[in-house]
């Protein structure tokens, strides 16, 4: 019994530490995200970008923290108070939550331990990160109505009506990977990539998909119609304000982070590069590899920003529901052909 | 343990339905239908049915419930525009409620005398299983579901597209 509740005590501290770690990373990474972007930007129009905050400007993102926090919290007398305040953390929260199902690496050995690198292999793994997506839709669209705007409520509308619609096709262009694989669980997927046997070889008009209904579900340009300032003034968090703002624009990082990492594990290999163990170093090669690939991504999707101009908004609802959605059922129908005739 | 962690969902489920029936504002109503939805799914979890608890999320909470929240935050309900119900009206549905009460307190007391199938198996909620067992026992059924969808969807695309003569 208590060699039981030790084992379990030490199961649930291992976690909570991964837990902690991986929280500390992602936040991390959401904020060299913001630094990154400027960075990318001024790349891109030939400028130098923020450089006057620690060396090579690499405290920015601290100080924006701080500018953050220090300004004027300022409430809309008309708001819904509670909704109001909610909204930011119920985005933040479930931006948070997506990371646990993705495996960064196989195994880590620290003083004699192995420490899996994934805080839970849920073997629904894939329909978890599409469930937490989904919910994503609530802090927009509460934050949204509760400012009492008319122009946070069309952005929310905006948003979570384009949000909706790009769901359908990324899960339909997911199922087709499933339908590959058959699996749900990402760690699997990431198994059965060993080497070079990554999925975008099969799965190129799939991986266009999902990397264009990624792109819209972390309201990014090209599709960042929620906001359209021309049109919108700021979008659904037009009356907030301080760290406020500050949760809503850092979540967007948080997710637009997970979504390269899941792009990175279902269709690119996830922790596995050929020539490279993802045990080596003590298996901390994994997620070397891993966070290289999400990296790269998160340069493409800043890049994708950068270069770009914004669809209107019938040409994004056209585009959704007219070319990504008949493409990624026909993807899934020649997926499950190849299937029935390579592998039944 | 999970014995425990059944009486709080329960717990919560109960608390937050009731908070949902009883609140006034339509919005608030739907958090805590929301809430209900995922206490509900934590028992699909305790029940080892992972995919029906995450299903009944993508479903519920991420499609179904975000539709109600847009027309309500479309439709701008406030207790102002609430239509005020006669006493007689009240009186009825009272009436009515305390009967629909009355037999599902009556169904359910019969209902615990019910044996329960003894061996079923308890990894059929895994989605594996659950596959499994909806393709060959069930075929029938699922593909009228499927059909009954499809014709929805049809439908709605059809009332979508007004300019079209039926």
């Amino acid at each position: 019994m208590s060699i039981l509740l030790l084992y379990d005590i030490a199961f649930i501290l291992e976690k909570s530490i991964l837990v902690l770690v991986l929280f500390v990373i992602t936040l991390t990474v959401a904020a060299y995200a913001t630094f990154g972007e400027r960075k990318v930007a001024a790349f891109i129009q030939d400028r130098v970008g923020p450089n006057r905050a620690g060396p090579l400007g690499l405290l920015q993102p601290l100080a924006d923290g701080v500018k953050f926090f220090t300004k004027e919290d300022f409430m809309p007398n008309a708001a819904e108070r509670w909704l109001y305040i909610l909204a930011p953390g119920a985005f933040m929260f479930v931006a948070c939550m997506t990371s646990a199902v993705i495996p960064w690496g196989t195994e880590l050995t620290l003083f004699g331990l192995n420490v899996q690198l994934q805080v839970t292999d849920l073997n629904i793994g894939i329909l978890y990160i599409l469930g937490f997506t989904s919910l994503g839709v609530y802090g927009i669209m509460i934050g949204g109505w509760s400012s009492n705007n008319k122009y946070s409520l069309y952005g929310a509308i905006r948003a979570s009506s384009q949000m909706i619609s790009y769901e359908l096709a990324m899960g339909l262009s997911l199922i087709a990977v499933v339908m590959l694989t058959g699996t749900l669980s990402l760690k699997e997927m990431a198994i059965q990539q060993a080497g070079i046997n990554w999925n975008i070889w099969y799965q190129p008009l799939g991986f266009i998909l999902f990397f264009t209904c990624a792109l819209a579900e972390c309201n990014r340009a090209p599709f960042d119609m929620a906001e359209c300032e021309t049109e919108l003034i700021g979008g659904y968090h037009t009356e907030y304000s301080s760290m406020k703002l500050g949760f809503f624009l850092f979540a967007e990082y948080i997710n637009m982070f997970i979504a390269c990492a899941v792009i990175a594990t279902v269709y690119f290999g996830g922790y596995n590069f050929p020539g490279v163990d993802p045990g080596w170093l003590g298996g901390l090669m994994g997620p070397i590899v891993m966070f290289a690939k999400t990296f790269f991504f998160i340069f493409v999707f800043m890049w994708i920003r950068w270069t770009l101009p914004r669809f209107r908004y019938d040409q994004l609802m056209h585009l959704g529901w007219k070319a990504l959605i008949p493409l990624s059922i026909l993807n899934m129908l020649l997926t499950g052909a190849g299937v029935l005739l390579f592998e039944g | 343990m999970s014995l425990t962690v059944f009486l709080i969902l329960g717990l919560a489920s109960v608390i937050f339905s009731l908070l949902m029936v009883f609140t006034k504002n339509p919005v608030h109503s739907v958090i805590f239908l929301i809430l209900t939805f995922f206490s509900i799914a934590g028992q699909y979890v305790l029940l080892n049915a992972q995919f029906l608890a995450v299903v009944h999320i993508i479903v519920y909470a991420g499609a179904i419930m975000v539709l109600f929240l847009f027309v309500l935050m479309l439709l701008n309900l406030n207790t102002d525009a609430e239509p005020r119900q006669s006493s007689r009206w009240k009186l009825g549905a009272a009436i009515a409620a305390g009967m629909l009460l009355v037999t599902l307190v009556g169904a359910l007391k019969g209902g615990i005398q019910l044996n329960m199938p003894e061996e079923s198996n308890p990894y059929v909620g895994l989605a594996q299983n659950l596959g499994k067992s909806l393709f060959t026992d069930f075929v029938v059924p699922f593909e009228i579901a499927g059909i009954l969808f499809l014709a929805a969807m049809v439908g709605a695309v059809l009332l979508a597209k007004r300019d079209v003569k039926i």
